[in-house]
């Protein structure tokens, strides 16, 4: 069985009178330990497919299997509990807490349904997720004083505290320079063969899609390719 | 623990901006102070109000003459002049309810002691019993006792502000007291006692007995002295100017049992005061009491009483009622203040929420619930408002200690005010953080992370 399993996804947006169909029936599968790129120009539905698949929207029609269940129908509660267990997201702009230090950052997540780690176990928890992404040594920074790069590692950090099986990441290269991507990439590629977290990759450029192991490319909201550059083991 | 979790972030936030916080919380910190402030100088008058009403006698009756209506023109209380020694022994023997009675005689006039002069607020002439109805107490030497007042001795009690003005530094106790050109001897002095509830300064007083003062001062009741006690004056009052012997003289009032002669009566004593045996049964003596002035007045049934009957329960609930109503008025206007401040709150909350839209949507990608951000923001603002109202009843505190240092206004700490307002500061929160907190939880997780 597939960690992901989509059967025939649309989404419409409804604008007053207009309905904008974006997603026009998609069906895909990822297995356990991927990593793949959602590719394709601008408008093209890769964030709005990357929104249903990190379960923060609902698809108009189709069905969507995470992890053996079917998640579309489910209520805004339960998406929130499967966000908080099974994915983490990564954003273009960070989105880090401004005035909190990184590794309060870091453990927020846990604050939400880490009822049974004590204030301790939280902090240890954080603190070995900074020292894997290389920030052993910034923990009480805030944002304020990090770099881009740092800053989408505290990021990745706080993605990945709870565990997730799943990885999103919308463009999280959009706002660094190419030094920074290829850093933040390589820890992304690490995550992957060492933990064996899926990672998905929404991307616009070329060269950041090909560090993926396989790429999908959306047009006008289909699926117009799907390549396999390494097999996943 | 998770609840502490939430509080612990609620600070965090809360002091990520603490300008903002304090500018927000300033409202709250004004109506909790100023509820504070009134509550404890409101409870501070009705603290006094009871003092001062223990001072002058919770169970104490008084009794003055009643007005005479003569062709539709009232001429005032008092004016009968009708209360007599007879009365006197008439509520001794009748009224089961009453432990004791005094009459009162009372003049104005100046006292002079060495080069100085004061004029009294009273001089008053009582029974022996008078100290123990009234509740004064002996600071130093003796009470006036029953012989005394038998006998007119020319002695007298004097209160602590005619000790401040006449005597600096100097024992009252034995010197010669110059009453309206008579010398008194002090015998004792007054035990302080302050203010009554009308502000009047009870130690201002000379107390003598009755027999004394209406025999010797002039002006003493509303009509003169019998021929055969002013004739006794005017013998007394010349040789206390020669002799130096204060507590002889003759018998003025022979006690009742010697019956075989009519007993001296003086006209008239301007007041009764009755002690009741108890609170519960003061009204009881009330009743008691005008029985037994309306038979010793010889009134007919249908005759109305020339005679008022005043307690002290019917002036103290009408004080405390006045108080109390004050006070009220000024909560009511503090409690506006309140409301203000609530609105203040919800309109800082609700830039807060637009602010950290972009936290909420983040909060809520990594799994937190609708309920958890409503709750988030929910506490926030409660922890506002107590924090405001923390510093409030700190601030009221420090208010009223300082209308009690400077204006010298009577205020008590006030538990009640300050758990009212801790309550108050976090309903205050509840009410005016849930409209923001609604809207947070409300966010759509996409619309809010993509908010700029
Ligand atoms: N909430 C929305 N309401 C209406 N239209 C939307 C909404 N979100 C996205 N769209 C439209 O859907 C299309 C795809 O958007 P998006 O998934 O963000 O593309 P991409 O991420 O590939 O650039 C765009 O034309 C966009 O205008
Ligand atoms: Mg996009």
């Amino acid at each position: 069985m597939s960690l992901i399993e989509l059967k025939d996804i649309k989404k419409t947006y409804v604008m007053g009178d207009i309905l904008l169909p974006v997603l026009k029936g998609l069906s895909l599968k990822a297995e356990k330990g991927e990593m793949l790129a959602l590719t394709g120009v601008s408008g093209s539905g890769k964030s709005t497919l990357m929104n249903i698949l990190g379960c923060l929207d609902r698809p108009t029609s189709g069905e969507y299997w995470l992890d053996g269940a079917e998640v579309s129908k489910l209520d805004n509660d339960a998406r929130a509990m499967v966000r908080n267990r099974k994915i983490g997201f990564v954003f273009q702009n960070f989105n880090l807490l401004a005035r909190t230090s990184a590794l309060e950052n870091v453990i927020m997540p846990l604050g939400y349904t880490a009822s049974h780690m004590s204030e301790k176990e939280m902090v240890e928890a954080g603190k070995a997720m900074l020292e894997r992404v290389g920030l052993g040594d910034r923990m009480d920074h805030e944002p304020s004083r990090l770099s881009g790069g740092q800053q989408q590692r505290v990021a990745i950090a706080r993605a990945l505290v709870n565990k997730p099986q799943i990885l999103f990441a919308d463009e999280p290269t959009g706002n660094l320079d190419s030094h920074m991507s290829d850093e933040i990439l390589d820890i992304f590629r690490e995550i992957n063969a060492n933990e064996h977290v899926t990672i998905i990759l929404v991307t616009h450029e070329p060269d950041v899609a090909h560090r993926a192991k396989r790429i999908i490319k959306l047009v006008d909201g289909e699926i117009a390719d799907d390549v396999i550059l390494e097999p996943t083991r | 623990m998770r609840k502490f979790r939430v509080l612990k972030n609620a600070v965090k936030a809360i002091c990520r901006n603490p300008t903002r916080t304090f500018l927000t919380t300033l409202g709250i910190v004004i109506g909790i102070a100023a509820v504070i402030a009134l509550m404890e100088v409101g409870a501070g008058a009705q603290k006094a109000l009871q003092n001062s009403v223990a001072s002058m006698g919770v169970n104490t009756i008084r009794v003055w003459p009643g007005t005479i209506v003569r062709g539709g023109v009232s001429t005032g209380a008092g004016a009968r002049a009708n209360l007599t020694m007879t009365d006197v022994e008439g509520i001794m023997k009748n009224c089961d309810s009453v432990a004791r009675v005094s009459p009162i005689v009372s003049v104005r006039g100046q006292i002079i002691y060495g080069g100085k002069n004061w004029s009294p607020f009273s001089i008053n002439g009582v029974s022996a019993d008078y100290l123990e109805i009234s509740g004064w107490e002996i600071e130093e030497g003796e009470p006036i006792n029953q012989r005394q007042v038998d006998r007119g001795a020319k002695v007298c009690l004097i209160g602590a502000t005619i000790v401040r003005e006449l005597f600096d530094g100097e024992n009252p106790v034995g010197k010669g007291l110059r009453i309206q050109n008579v010398v008194f001897k002090i015998i004792g002095v007054l035990k302080a006692k302050g203010a009554n509830m009308m502000g009047m300064d009870q130690d201002d007083c000379v107390i003598a007995p009755w027999t004394s003062v209406k025999a010797r001062l002039k002006g003493a009741g509303s009509t003169s002295v019998t021929s055969a006690s002013s004739s006794t004056t005017t013998t007394t009052t010349s040789t206390t100017t020669a002799s130096s012997t204060y507590t002889e003289g003759v018998s003025l009032y022979p006690p009742v049992s010697n019956s075989n002669m009519p007993p001296v009566r003086f006209a008239n004593v301007d007041s009764l005061v009755v002690e009741a045996k108890s609170q519960e049964d003061l009204y009881k003596a009330v009743e008691e009491v005008s029985a037994s002035l309306r038979e010793t007045h010889r009134l007919a049934p249908d005759v109305t009483d020339d005679f008022n009957i005043r307690t002290m329960a019917e002036f103290t609930n009408f004080l405390t009622q006045q108080t109390k109503t004050t006070t009220n008025l000024l909560l009511c206007v503090a409690f506006v203040s309140l409301v203000v401040g609530g609105v203040g709150i919800m309109n800082i909350m609700l830039v807060s929420v637009t602010e950290r839209t972009r936290e909420i949507g983040l909060r809520m990608a990594v799994g937190a619930r609708a309920r958890d951000i409503l709750r988030q923001f929910l506490i926030e603002s409660i922890v506002i408002c107590i924090f405001g109202g923390i510093v409030g009843i700190l601030v009221g505190h420090g208010t009223s200690l300082a209308l009690s240092k400077f204006m010298g206004w009577p205020v008590s700490l006030s538990y009640s005010a300050i758990a009212l307002s801790v309550g108050v500061s976090a309903l205050v929160g509840v009410v005016f953080g849930y409209y923001p907190a609604w809207k947070a939880a409300r966010l759509d997780p996409i619309e809010a992370l993509r908010y700029e």
